[in-house]
């Protein structure tokens, strides 16, 4: 049956279905419940943004409120994953990953190399990211490079509530650990999302939009982005494609690659900051491996090399917009290599 | 003449066993790594067996500790073999990690052992983790972790000291205080003058014990190890002890004081310790702890004979175990 939920809705059906089904997966983060130890009513909050309301009610024993102190918490989800449970740490936003960073990239994701392989860890680590929120600096970063670096993660950021789902059920039942990003910005967004639970498997990407001129790379909120701009460059008569990457580690570079040699030219859209960016990392793959289909040079939309800013007059401007993605898609149709190099 | 010790005779001997076989382990890498025949660097845990082993005496495999950077006696007082251990610091296939972790990442999960750690007070949110998944799964296990008194000022520390507190979780929080953080004297780098009054601020019981007497530990661990067991929730141990080397080998401690290592050999070895105390008791023999040393010597010198002789990983496994699935 068809059914239209939110990305918000779709991240707490996956919570409630996976905790249904194994009693071993639990929940921890701040306010994930809320009000704990308070006179007033229990579930007072259900996360910061209410993601996982009702879920206390539900399963109370698998969801834990935890005080404000992530690398005590985070790492507990980290050595529990060790000891029998698969825990989802909720870190509300990308940005506290600095204060718990060292239990995520020296402990979490090095346990099973550096124990020869007799190590699983399978916790999930979730967290908002994304500018437009009029947030700032502190709570708006899109830090995927980051997590993307660090061999032993696996980086997850989808686009849709029917991705999320779906992603979302396979980094619970995943047995390595997990950073799942939820783009602030598409929790209200809306898709058909089925009711009973599905995995989608990572390092797959989402066509989104076929076209035969230009390829689009890119993930979260720019997903959507690119699309309203792919549909403005339709009335040009450009024909543009639009994968989603939904998972960034693993990569699905095959995708990317024969869309590439198809259409010749590639624009990577990343909300992050330019330098050692997923929209860097792509381009350079892209150039090695298929330089020869490339017909112009590859265009890159991110944000500046700035911390996200508050006002809303320049985070709007901060953000790859439509517009900005679409004059990418134009300057790349324009060129070729050929004139560059004669320039 | 009747046995004034917690212990029967079978566990004194084993105790014995464990503390003897982390010294000379330690010793033979002293040499070893000082001839060269060791890649990276070692850190030394003797003179400190007492309170590993008189804490781990009272765990079983279920039961998780989480180790430090100078993790070897943690290792064998937990039963990990003593011949992977070599073989892994010898960076060979047979290790027990393959050759990929090294010294400062020893583990072996099936022995509750979750990893010597090169990131000071990271295993203290681990055993917090360990003590959360006893608690939801039900069963009994403990979980321990060590840190030094340098340690003891990361902030993981004092969180997981929380954390523990607020959720009574079965979890141990050992300070193994042997007076330095690197060169750094403890007297410098802790504001407290106790670890006790500490513990008391996150509303857990701490007891400070002598970590060169064996049968100290033994009796304070066997203590908070049946309070975690019942569910009374977290304590702080604190061990006070000796570093026979330095942080690491090559260390030149010129931060001690004259004649304060040769002190520590001569007065505050807990190997000695222990066996003038059994053996004035009467309850063990001379001949019987020279035996085991015998033994001993012989398994290290195997361990280290194998070791040298294993093979080195073959170069696919530079990017094998990375993930499970990827």
């Amino acid at each position: 049956m068809a059914r239209t939920l939110s990305m918000k809705d779709a991240i707490n059906e996956a919570l409630d279905q996976e905790m249904t089904r194994d009693p071993t997966v639990i929940m921890m983060g701040e306010d994930i419940v809320g009000g704990a130890g308070a006179a007033g009513e229990d579930d007072a909050w259900g996360g910061v943004l209410g993601v996982s309301k009702g879920l206390y009610a539900k399963h109370p024993k698998q969801m834990i409120d935890t005080p404000l102190s992530e690398s005590a918490y985070v790492g507990a989800a980290i050595g529990a994953a060790t000891c029998g449970l698969r825990p989802v740490a909720e870190l509300m936003f990308i940005d506290f990953m600095g204060v718990c960073l060292d239990q995520i990239y020296n402990q979490a994701a090095k346990f099973r190399y550096m124990f020869g392989g007799k190590a699983e860890t399978p916790v999930v680590i979730r967290a908002m990211c994304g500018a437009g929120f009029r947030a700032a600096a502190q709570h708006s970063q899109m830090l995927t490079p980051i997590f993307a670096h660090i061999p032993g993660l696996k980086v997850v950021c989808p686009s849709n509530a029917y991705d999320t789902k779906g992603l979302l059920i396979q980094a619970i039942r995943d047995n390595d650990p997990v950073i799942f990003l939820e783009h602030k910005n598409l929790y209200g967004s809306e898709c058909d999302v089925p009711e009973e639970p599905y995995a989608i498997p990572f390092g797959e990407a989402n066509v989104v939009r076929e076209g035969s001129d230009v390829t689009i790379v890119t993930y979260g909120l720019m997903v959507p982005n690119s699309l309203t701009a792919a549909e403005t460059l339709k009335k040009e008569g450009i024909d543009v494609e639009v994968i989603d990457l939904r998972t960034i580690s693993p990569i699905d570079m095959d995708t990317v690659i024969e869309s590439v040699e198809e259409t010749g030219r590639l624009v990577c859209v990343d909300e992050a900051n330019p330098r050692c960016s997923i929209a860097s990392d792509i381009s350079s793959v892209v150039a090695q491996d298929a330089f020869g289909a490339l017909k112009a040079p590859i265009e890159m939309v991110t944000a500046p090399h700035a911390p996200v800013p508050f006002t809303p007059s320049l985070e709007d401007i901060y953000i790859p917009s439509p517009d900005r993605i679409a004059d990418a898609v134009r300057k790349t149709m324009a060129s070729s290599k050929q004139e560059v190099a004669a320039q | 003449m009747s046995n004034p010790f917690p212990l029967e005779k079978e566990g004194l001997l084993e105790a014995y066993r464990r503390m003897k076989t982390i010294r000379e382990f330690e010793e033979r890498l002293h040499v070893d790594f000082g001839r060269g025949d060791i890649p990276g660097f070692v850190h030394l845990y003797a003179g400190e067996e007492a309170a590993g082993v008189g804490i781990m005496m009272h765990l079983q495999d279920h039961d998780r500790i989480a180790s430090t950077h100078r993790g070897h006696g943690h290792c064998i007082a937990k039963g990990v073999d003593v011949k992977g251990m070599m073989a892994e610091i010898y960076g060979k296939s047979t290790g027990s990690c393959a050759g990929k972790g090294g010294s400062m990442h020893i583990a072996d999960l099936s022995k509750g052992m979750m990893g010597a750690n090169g990131i000071l007070g990271a295993g203290a949110p681990l055993v917090c983790g360990a003590a959360l998944a006893a608690q939801k799964l039900g069963h009994d296990g403990v979980g321990i972790t060590f840190f030094g008194d340098g340690a003891s000022n990361q902030g993981t520390v004092l969180e997981s000291m929380n954390l523990a507190a607020i959720w009574n979780l079965p979890a141990i929080f050992v300070v193994e205080n042997n007076g330095y953080a690197e060169s750094t004297s403890v007297d410098y780098a802790v504001a407290s003058d106790s670890y006790v009054d500490r513990a008391t601020g996150f509303g857990m019981p701490g007891i400070t014990v002598d970590g060169t007497d064996f049968f100290a530990v033994y009796e304070a661990a066997g203590e908070v190890v049946k309070r975690a067991r019942e569910g009374a929730g977290p304590t702080l141990l604190e061990c006070k002890m000796i570093r026979f080397f330095g942080h690491f080998e090559g260390d030149a401690q010129t931060y001690r004081a004259p004649g304060e290592n040769e002190d520590n050999r001569a007065n505050r070895d807990c190997l000695k310790i222990f066996r003038a105390k059994v053996t004035e008791a009467g309850v063990l023999t001379d001949a019987e702890l020279d035996a085991i040393d015998a033994e001993v010597m012989d398994l290290i010198e195997e361990a280290v004979e194998e070791a040298k002789a294993a093979p080195l990983p073959a170069p696919e496994e530079l990017t094998t175990d990375v993930y499970v699935s990827y």
